[in-house]
């Protein structure tokens, strides 16, 4: 929780640095990033393009603070770098570019992760590797048709290794991602496509890690993990309300939420 | 052009054992010989190209070698963020094939011409843009982009077009091939236009009017010598191309004139116009509807040469 929770101050600190939005989408998928960066992927930050590495795309690209925490974390990136978002000739711009080490995907336009995430699976059983791949996705991507498509190709061609998980946080950009688009009922979607669908709590590090330890497991069927998540988690004052998906914290804001979180 | 194209697959998937095939249900017994040899690298995607394209750059981006292939407007437009963001952004060596391009399924109405094509991947940094003219230039296509291994867009043709080239000529993506020496008029050809060009030219010889021809086989990344040394030497330099007129191939060696200064009066362009087509029967009676006929040609090049100053395309 402690790692999530840094994470979550290095992302509001961004943000308020760079003048940069999405701050409540990065803070939603936190838990998930952190986890997954802790204690799930295998990766190697003295060798980024390992061959046996397990792949993680933040399909969510919008969410880029939470992966450059998590890069950050894991010896990919420095601190001094996360200083450097969103200005001029810095990599670490407001969405991730596949010129950054560690960053597997060219995402910010959504729907791009699970089609490009099945190509990164399929090619483990071409190339007779056991790397596994994630995508995480948003709820308000699940708007877009390659989403489904993937969705499609993923179960036709049993990417047993595949596993998406959705951050389901229930506000899109302008409005309720079960209200603008028909999104419910999302997990039974996902398992009439022929997915392994596990509904959890987003929040919960032990259901995370629970949910992505399976993955590969399971020889056939590709996995889905609806995390049920509240936008903005972790800070009182931009739990749930949507101002926060493009909002940015004053100096302020910025101490009062690294109080409630716990950090220095 | 399509049959060679499946079959030089066919034959380079032993050369790359990284090559992988991935076809948007399209091709029905087209590729049955690769799938008998390597039936772990084919993939019929079904109908959804924007997923085979993601899929083509997550393979890539997997040290694999990936072809999409399906009926032109579907593999490029369609996708065309895919194409942008997933291939050419990170560099990464798809090569995307597009079938029926042009006006080659000219009957099946304006769902399934390409008349944009060229204009709008050129534009895509990164991207490589070939269109081969024959079936012989269709396999050295292929061969040459799995040599360079980036980001290329091959504009095929579609089935039973005649070899024009009599033996292989010396392809490299970047460098137009002179099929006819001449001294008066370059022709320029992209495509499958290059029939029609020469054509053009046994027209042209009988007016006393001598050309020169090429295969204008790569759009991006123009020949930069070749092109230079026809506007040196020719009267006038024509590019022919079963495109629109608007960014196509004559628009980029007209991009490429001002910057590198040359006479561009020396320039004309010949293609299809700024409209969807309708009623065009098959590709012939297509191309006679565009004027894209060796004869239409030949007369366009000899109006233009005897009204030197008049302006033109």
């Amino acid at each position: 929780m402690q790692l999530a929770a840094r994470f979550r101050a290095n992302a509001i600190e961004m943000s308020h640095a760079a003048g940069a939005a999405h701050l409540a989408s990065s803070l939603s998928c936190m838990d998930m990033v952190a986890v997954l960066y802790h204690g799930v992927l295998q990766v190697d930050p003295g060798n980024p393009k390992w061959e046996s590495r397990d792949r993680f795309i933040l399909s969510k690209g919008h969410a880029a603070t939470a992966l450059y925490s998590a890069l950050a974390y894991r010896g990919f990136l420095t601190e001094d770098d996360l200083k450097t978002y969103g200005k001029a000739g810095s990599l670490l711009e407001e969405h991730p570019s596949p010129k950054l080490p560690g960053v597997e995907a060219a995402t910010g336009s959504l729907g791009h992760g699970l089609p490009f995430g099945c190509g990164i699976a399929l090619a483990a059983r071409i190339n007779g590797l056991r790397y596994r791949t994630f995508v995480l996705m948003s709820d308000g991507e699940c708007n877009e048709g390659s989403v489904w498509e993937a969705s499609l190709f993923a179960a036709a061609n049993q990417l047993g290794n595949l596993c998406a998980f959705v951050d389901f946080n229930k506000w899109q950009a302008t409005g309720r991602s079960t209200e603008v688009m028909a999104l419910n009922p999302l997990a039974e979607k996902f398992r009439s496509f022929g997915w392994n669908v596990s509904e959890i709590d987003g929040h919960d590090h032990q259901q995370i890690f629970r949910a992505a330890d399976a993955v590969g497991k399971e020889e056939t069927r590709p996995t889905m993990v609806i995390a049920h998540t509240v936008k903005g988690k972790g800070v009182s004052f931009m739990e749930d309300d949507n101002n926060w998906h493009y909002r940015i914290p004053t100096r302020e804001e910025v101490l009062l939420a690294k109080i409630e979180l716990g950090v220095p | 052009m399509r049959n060679m194209f499946a079959k030089t697959v066919t034959e380079l998937s032993d050369v790359y054992p990284e090559l992988v095939m991935l076809v948007g249900d399209i091709g029905n017994r087209l590729f049955d010989r690769f799938k008998e040899k390597h039936p772990g690298r084919f993939f019929n995607c079904g109908v959804a190209e924007a997923n085979m394209t993601g899929v083509a750059a997550g393979l890539a981006a997997s040290g694999l070698r990936p072809i999409t292939y399906t009926i032109t407007p579907f593999n490029t437009v369609r996708c065309l963020e895919q194409i942008r963001l997933d291939i050419c952004y990170p560099n990464l060596p798809v090569i995307v094939v597009g079938t029926g391009s042009g006006l080659s399924y000219a009957g099946l109405g304006a769902t399934h011409h390409s008349m944009e094509d060229i204009a709008i991947l050129r534009t895509l940094p990164n991207m490589h843009v070939v269109c081969p003219a024959d079936p012989t230039e269709a396999r050295l296509a292929v061969t040459d982009a799995l040599r360079l291994g980036r980001p290329t867009y091959i504009r095929l043709g579609k089935k039973g077009e005649p070899n024009v080239h009599a033996s292989d000529p010396v392809f490299r993506i970047g460098r137009g091939i002179t099929v006819r020496d001449g001294s008066t008029v370059a022709i320029l050809s992209v495509g499958n236009m290059l029939e029609p060009a020469l054509h053009a030219a046994d027209s042209l010889r009988h007016q006393g009017v001598s050309s020169r021809v090429v295969s204008l086989h790569t759009v991006k990344p123009l020949d930069d010598d070749l092109l230079a040394a026809l506007f040196t030497e020719y009267e006038l330099v024509v590019v022919l191309e079963e495109h629109g007129l608007m960014g196509g191939a004559g628009s980029a060696v007209l991009e490429w004139g001002n910057v590198n200064r040359v006479d561009l009066r020396k320039l004309m362009r010949i293609g299809g116009p700024d409209q969807f087509l309708s009623g065009c029967g098959d590709q012939e009676e297509a191309r006679a509807m565009l004027g894209l006929t060796a004869q239409n040609v030949s007369r366009q090049i000899l109006e233009r040469l005897n009204g030197r100053h008049a302006s033109g395309a």
